[in-house]
């Protein structure tokens, strides 16, 4: 059995070694270069945080440092050696028999990684044994130790349990056990946090960086999120377009970033909005409940109130319900009991009985920028529908308001005849945006807008819309979970835990201490660009 | 009450409905035959009064409803009636029961359909299950378009095919009855058999086929894969685990066809089916034999469709073990 200090190497000895690693992915009918020449050094016992945007090659980079590609892209040149093995040359048998053991590989959602048909413990011994580097009887004992050092609930009993019986936080720590279990000398975390919320993440984090001391396993981990990566990296490597932007120890890239692109990396978290109270109530939430079917309520008297010309941000873990809230006040799902008043008035509770110009005042805006547009539908015909629906525009008057639209969300008439499909993810959403402000709505609802960007295409989406209140005045009511954009972005906070309202005010008193216990746990989740933060934390906690 | 226990006697429920339904489709739609079963025997001439005692007879004078109650009653006393025919206008009554009529044809129908399926099925798996390993090889392209091509033709036309050019080995009369031997029996019937494999195999191995690619596509098998687990046990222990409920429905929807549908391979091989039988008793008025050859049809149906229901159900874990 493996002791928590035997090694098979002296710690700084080289471990991995990638040289001008290129690989090619098909897409599209065609092969385009997703990595292009990066080098990778790893010594034993290091972990090197990759960062970058998504479709920077981060992750596909990561699976290649285990000599794998995944189906649609193919490694084309370059030297991978792993500690004296050169897996550029190596056989699918040779690999095979490192993965799972000497290399171990962390998935981004356990929730889908795991196979539902197993029970947890076959799962997480099934590379050990099969490996031979353990005999059954000692795994399993093993994984329940690795279980209890990594705070899971019921140790002893956890593992024979199905994928679907624990959470997605624990799912994710009982796939860190799975990848530590054979003891492997390397392991790839490919943004195993990124699907969590942000209290669930920092225990994660947390179990993660105390089981990779205590092994001293040499790690990859891979994030989009800077403040993550600075709690568990000793280096960090920053990758835009498949090529290296910089490569230092995590303090003095967080200290004193050389390249322009890491700098803005570092400065999205630094937009903040000035607050401005007003008692001048547009949307009034007066005590909904709510449920889906005839099952347990998802909202218990929920009321909000939502002054003209401001941003309310509505707060909380996923399952808090702040998405039913949205729907409550779009109509979409009649609540069981309460009101909602629109400039005084009483709306009515089904959509189907509110009136052109109610439904027009109200607008919304996805996630998922992608399903919320007809992908057969050109930019101009997306952005001109709700001219004609709520405004009776047509041939050239309605042209000459979706050029309007399209100059004011940053953007020109050249998109008019493009289909979704030829657009970026923040052009995309710039155009929900435009199909929105084509209503002339007053209240607009953001739902997690901002969740499935990359950090600076968000921050040019969060700039858009503060210019647009201050221009047009429109209000938003903005569900997030993410507290850097709440401190970009509202005036006013909702704090929601569990279909309850926890708290509601100003975002100077919200940010303030003193907090009621669930916002403070919130808050204090939210990892900093401070390599000690995660240290602080714990101590704080203790 | 354990879930799955639950979810299957509803099930079940749902399906002893479904078949009540039939029943009231299956009598009315005989009872909208056009003709009359004692004009049909005795003749263009018979008198009227004849008729009439005739019908009387055979308790067709009753109102529609209190007939159905009536059959229906018997069939759950498990007494499917008397065949209509053998009675003759001379008034000689050698009429058989329907069991009787039914049951040699039956077990003809079923040794047929399960000799093809202990083919068809493993054939099917095996192709599907390959074809999605080696997924746009010219391995997988062949089997795709062969089995497209036999499936794309009439089941007759594939039948007269395998007489062209099997005749010589194989009996293209697959005339067997209650004496025939088991070895000369499956002799026989080699020919129906391999036409009706050829038939089902397309569509068993297609939904297999993408069954496999979808959750070959799935992160837990990557996952799998990047554990260092074997390309064998890959499919064996993360991959079919979880596409047996897909590939149940299709089986059990072909299986079921193998007994409902197979008439016209039946005609073709002149083997005695229970499909012929059904269609000759529906050209003869037969009530009873045509009514008791529906409802069977119906209950192979819906009892294989809830045989895959429940394997669907036994295989999902969510079900087997809630939260």
């Amino acid at each position: 059995m493996n002791t928590d200090t035997e090694q098979r190497g002296e710690k700084g000895d080289i471990l991995l070694d990638m040289r001008d690693v290129r690989i090619d992915g098909f897409s599209d009918e065609r092969w385009h270069h997703i990595i292009k020449g990066v080098d990778l050094t790893l010594k034993r016992g290091e972990v090197l945080g990759l960062i970058g945007e998504s479709g920077a090659g981060k992750s596909t980079l990561g699976k290649a440092a285990m000599g794998y590609a995944q189906p649609g892209c193919k490694i084309k040149s370059g030297s991978i050696m792993f500690d004296g093995m050169d897996l550029m040359a190596a056989t699918e048998a040779e690999k095979r028999e490192l993965w799972g053991s000497r290399i171990a590989y962390v998935a981004q959602s356990a929730a889908a990684s795991f196979n539902p048909a197993h029970r947890l413990l076959d799962q997480t011994i099934e590379a050990t044994v099969g490996h031979n580097v353990n005999t059954d009887e000692d795994a399993r004992r093993d994984a329940v130790e690795l279980y209890d050092s990594l705070s899971l609930p019921e140790p002893n009993t956890i593992g024979e349990r199905y994928p679907h019986q624990v959470s997605g936080g624990q799912l994710q720590r009982i796939m860190t056990a799975m990848a530590m279990s054979p003891r492997p000398d390397l392991i790839i975390f490919d943004e195993p946090t990124t699907a969590l919320d942000v209290t669930t993440q920092v225990e994660v984090l947390l179990a993660m960086r105390n089981i990779v001391e205590r092994f001293n396993t040499a790690a990859i981990y891979i994030t989009h999120d800077l403040a993550v990566v600075a709690q568990m990296a000793d280096r960090i490597k920053v990758l835009r377009y498949g090529e290296e932007i910089e490569d230092a120890d995590t303090n003095s890239m967080l200290t004193a970033p050389k390249e322009d692109y890491t700098k803005s990396l570092w400065s999205v978290r630094a937009l903040e909005k000035p607050e401005s109270p007003s008692d001048d109530i547009v949307l009034d939430i007066k005590n909904i409940d709510a449920a889906y079917g005839r099952s347990v309520k998802v909202l218990k008297d929920v009321s909000i109130k939502v002054p003209r010309g401001r941003t309310v941000a509505i707060v909380g873990e996923s399952g808090s319900g702040k998405s039913t809230t949205a729907r409550v006040v779009t109509g979409l799902l009649p609540p069981m009991s309460g009101s909602i008043e629109f400039n005084g008035d009483v709306l009515p509770a089904e959509l189907k009985d509110r009136s052109k110009d109610q439904l027009r005042r109200i607008q919304m805006i996805y996630q998922m920028a992608d399903t919320a547009m007809n992908p057969k539908q050109t930019v101009g015909e997306i952005i001109g529908r709700p001219l004609d629906f709520y405004h009776e525009l047509s041939g050239p008057d309605r042209d000459k308001r979706v050029s309007e639209l399209l100059r004011l969300i940053e953007l020109d008439d050249s998109f008019i005849d493009r289909l979704p499909s030829e657009l970026s993810g923040g052009q995309k959403q710039r155009i929900c945006i435009a199909r929105a402000l084509a209503a002339e709505p007053e209240v607009i609802i953001c739902d997690e807008v901002t969740s499935a960007l990359d950090q600076i295409v968000q921050e040019g989406i969060l700039k858009l819309l503060l210019r647009l209140q201050k221009e047009l005045g429109i209000t938003y009511l903005f569900i997030t979970h993410d507290i850097a954009v709440v401190t970009a972005i509202s005036d006013e906070i909702v704090v929601m835990f569990q279909g309850e309202v926890v708290e509601q005010g100003l975002k100077s008193e919200i940010l303030q201490p003193p907090y009621p216990d669930y916002t403070k746990l919130l808050l204090s989740s939210v990892p900093e660009m401070d390599p000690n933060w995660l240290d602080n934390f714990v101590d704080a906690r203790d | 009450m354990h879930p799955v226990i639950t979810t299957v006697l509803q099930r079940l429920g749902l399906g002893l409905l479904t078949l009540f339904l039939v029943s009231i489709i299956i009598f009315s739609s005989i009872a909208f035959l056009p003709g009359d079963f004692g004009e049909f025997v005795l003749g263009q001439n018979a008198l009227p009064e004849t008729v009439a005692a005739f019908r009387r007879e055979l308790g067709l004078d009753e109102p529609t409803w209190l007939r159905y109650i009536k059959w229906v009653t018997a069939v759950l006393q498990g007494d499917l009636g008397t065949s209509f025919s053998g009675r003759a206008s001379s008034g000689a009554n050698e009429s058989r029961t329907v069991v009787e009529l039914i049951a040699p044809r039956l077990w003809n129908t079923l040794f047929l359909a399960g000799v093809t399926a202990i083919v068809a099925v493993p054939l099917s798996l095996f192709l599907g299950i390959t074809a999605a390993l080696k997924r746009n090889s010219l391995y997988d392209r062949s089997v795709n378009a062969v089995t497209l091509t036999t499936i794309s033709f009439p089941e007759f036309f594939i039948a007269y095919l395998l007489i062209v050019f099997l005749a010589g080995y194989f009996p293209t009369l697959s005339t067997v009855n209650d004496g025939t031997e088991f070895g000369e029996r499956l002799f026989k019937i080699a020919l129906p058999a391999l036409t009706m494999t050829l038939v089902i195999v397309a569509h068993m191995m297609r939904m297999t086929r993408a069954s496999i690619i979808n959750l070959l596509a799935s992160p837990y098998v990557e996952m799998a894969q990047l554990k260092g687990v074997s390309r064998s046990k890959v499919i064996l222990k993360h991959v079919l685990p979880n596409a047996w409920a897909p590939i149940a429905t299709v089986i059990a929807f072909n299986l079921a066809y193998l007994v409902v549908g197979v008439v016209v391979v039946e005609v073709v091989f002149v083997y005695p089916g229970i499909g012929q039988l059904m269609v000759d008793s529906v050209s003869a008025r037969d009530i009873p034999v045509a009514q008791a050859c529906a409802l069977i049809f119906a209950s192979t149906y819906i009892l294989l469709n809830l045989l895959a229901d429940v394997i669907g159900i036994v295989t999902n874990p969510r079900l087997l073990h809630p939260r």
